[in-house]
C-alpha cells in the first residue's frame, strides 16, 4: 500500500479510504487530493474509511469540518477499531457504508467502469452548462462549443460533441468518449487532454476516443468485440 | 515598471468590445511588446473564439483566482504571435465567482511580466463591469455612431470619472462614411460632442472584421485591411506615437464605380 489516500466515485457517492501513515500527513494529503478537483467534488458526500486507526471524535469532526469547507458532506465512516465505531455513532455518522461492502483495511480496489453507475442526459447541453457526474454519462442531444460533461467514467454522446469532455476524471485511463458526431473543442481522459487539428473538418462517421500508449486516439466507432 | 493596464468596455453589448481588445493587443505584439489580453465576460466568454485559441483553454481566470492552478499555467500562448497571450474566462460560472479587489491583486501579479495587459469587460454596468475597471490605468470606451450605444458610452464615462479611473480614451468603431455623408449616421464630429473626451481612434465598418472574427484571425494581423490599419494606428497611439486621426475615407462600392463609369 503506497497510497496514502485513495478517493472513488460510486452511485453512493465518494468513498475516501485514509490510508497507513500519520493522521496529520493523511488528512491533509485528502484535503490536497480534494481541492484540487474541488469544483468537481463540490456538493458531493463522503465515506469515510479508516482501516484498523482509532478515531476520535475529535478528529473525525476535524475531518467533517474539511470536507464541509471543499463543500462535501461526511456521512458515514467505516472503520475496524471500536473506538471508531463508538466516535462516529456520537457523532450521528452512519458505521456500516454498505453490506456488501468488504471490511478489509484500506485496499485500493477500483470501483471497475462496469459496476459503475450512470445517468442520461435528455436534452441539449448548451454553452456555459455543466454536467458533473460520478459515473457514466449519457447525452441524449448535442453537446454545444463551451458545454462541459466531466464524468467518473465514460461519456456517450447522441449527437454532435462541439464542447469539452473530460471522461475517467478521477484518474481512470480505461473510460472512453463517443460521439457520433465528435467535433469537441477539448477532450481529457484520466490525466490525458487532446485538442482536435487547428483546421476544420466533419467527421463522416461516429468516433470513439480513448487513451492508447499515453495519448489519446479519436478512431472510427469499432463494433465490439 | 510594469504593464499599462488596459480596460476595454461600452457599457452597451455588441459595440465591438471583443473584437477591440483582440485587435489592439495583436497589433501592440506585432510592434513588438508583450501583451496579455485577459477575458472577464465570466459566463459568456469570446475573446479566446476571435483569437481563434478557444480549443487551447486548459484552465481560467477563475481557477487562477480560485487557487486551482498557477497563473502561468492559465496563460495561453498565441499561435502566431510568440509575444501575445490570452487568460481565457470561465465559461461555466458567472461574473460573481471574481470581485474587483482579486481583479486588483491579480493585474498587480501580471504587471511584472508584460508592456499592456488589455481587460475585455463583459456589457453592462454592474459586477462584471467593476471587476473588468477596477484595475485598469487606462479605460478604452467603445461606442458606434448610433445614439443608443452613444447614451450608454455616457453613462460610461460618468462611471469611470467617478471611480477616479478618467478621462477615459474613446474609440468609435464601424463608422460608414457613405451614411455619415448622406446624414443617416452620426459623424465622428457628432459623437465627440456628445461625449466631450479625447478620440483615440476611429474604426471603419469593414467586412472583412466579420470574416476574420469567425475565422479567429484578428484582422489587424492584416494592415491591409483598412480596419486592420485603423486598429495598428491605435496601437502607435498607445505606445505614445503621434499618428493624427485621419478622416475615413468612402471606400467606392461596386455599384458606384459602375454608375461612374456609365456617367463617363
Amino acid at each position: 500500500m503506497t497510497e496514502l489516500v485513495t478517493i472513488k466515485g460510486t452511485s453512493e457517492g465518494l468513498i475516501i479510504t485514509l490510508g497507513a501513515g500519520p493522521l496529520e500527513t493523511v488528512v491533509s494529503e485528502m484535503e490536497e487530493r480534494l481541492a484540487s478537483r474541488a469544483s468537481f467534488f463540490r456538493g458531493g458526500r463522503v465515506a469515510l474509511r479508516v482501516g484498523d486507526r482509532s478515531m476520535s471524535v475529535e478528529q473525525l469532526q476535524e475531518i467533517g469540518v474539511i470536507l464541509e469547507r471543499l463543500g462535501m458532506t461526511l456521512w458515514a465512516v467505516n472503520g475496524d477499531h471500536p473506538a471508531t465505531h463508538v466516535a462516529a455513532r456520537e457523532l450521528e455518522l452512519e458505521v456500516d457504508l454498505h453490506p456488501s461492502m468488504p471490511h478489509t483495511t484500506a485496499t485500493s480496489e477500483s470501483i471497475s467502469l462496469e459496476e459503475m453507475a450512470g445517468i442520461v442526459v435528455h436534452r441539449t447541453l448548451r454553452s456555459g452548462q455543466a454536467v458533473h457526474y460520478p459515473g457514466h454519462v449519457t447525452v441524449i442531444g448535442d453537446v454545444n462549443s463551451g458545454a462541459e460533461i466531466v464524468a467518473g467514467g465514460d461519456i456517450i454522446v447522441w449527437g454532435r460533441l462541439r464542447g469539452n469532455a473530460h471522461a475517467g476524471a478521477m484518474g481512470d485511463e480505461q473510460a472512453v468518449i463517443c460521439a457520433l458526431q465528435m467535433q469537441p473543442n477539448q477532450i481529457r481522459i484520466g490525466s490525458h487532454i487532446a485538442r482536435p487539428p487547428d483546421r476544420s473538418w466533419r467527421p463522416k462517421a461516429p468516433e470513439e476516443a480513448s487513451v492508447q500508449d499515453e495519448g489519446i486516439v479519436v478512431e472510427r466507432w469499432k463494433k465490439s468485440e | 515598471m510594469g504593464a499599462t493596464v488596459v480596460t476595454v468596455t461600452s457599457g452597451k453589448g455588441g459595440v465591438g468590445k471583443t473584437t477591440v481588445t483582440a485587435n489592439l493587443a495583436v497589433a501592440l505584439a506585432l510592434l513588438g511588446q508583450r501583451v496579455l489580453a485577459v477575458d472577464t465576460d465570466i459566463g459568456l466568454r469570446n475573446l479566446d473564439v476571435v483569437l481563434g485559441l478557444e480549443n487551447r483553454i486548459v484552465y481560467d481566470l477563475v481557477d487562477v483566482v480560485e487557487g486551482r492552478c498557477r497563473m502561468r499555467q492559465a496563460l495561453i500562448r498565441d499561435k502566431r504571435l510568440s509575444e501575445l497571450f490570452l487568460l481565457p474566462a470561465a465559461q461555466t460560472r458567472d461574473k460573481s465567482a471574481v470581485n474587483p479587489e482579486q481583479m486588483v491583486k491579480l493585474c498587480a501579479q501580471l504587471r511584472p511580466e508584460f508592456d499592456f495587459v488589455f481587460v475585455d469587460s463583459p456589457a453592462g454596468i454592474e459586477q462584471g463591469y467593476r471587476n473588468a475597471v477596477a484595475p485598469a490605468d487606462k479605460v478604452l470606451i467603445v461606442t458606434t455612431p448610433e445614439v443608443s450605444a452613444v447614451r450608454d458610452a455616457d453613462r460610461i464615462v460618468g462611471l469611470v470619472e467617478s471611480e477616479g479611473k478618467g478621462p477615459a480614451k474613446l474609440i468609435i468603431n464601424r463608422l460608414n462614411p457613405a451614411m455619415v455623408r448622406r446624414e443617416e449616421m452620426l459623424s465622428t464630429v457628432d459623437v465627440v460632442e456628445i461625449l466631450a473626451i479625447d478620440l483615440i481612434g476611429v474604426i471603419p465598418e469593414d467586412p472583412a472584421v466579420i470574416v476574420s472574427t469567425n475565422r479567429g484571425n484578428p484582422v489587424s494581423l492584416d494592415g491591409r485591411s483598412p480596419s486592420g490599419q485603423a486598429f495598428r494606428n491605435i496601437a502607435g497611439r498607445l505606445m505614445g506615437q503621434d499618428i493624427p486621426i485621419m478622416p475615413i475615407k468612402e471606400s467606392a462600392s461596386m455599384l458606384d464605380r459602375l454608375s461612374r463609369f456609365f456617367r463617363g
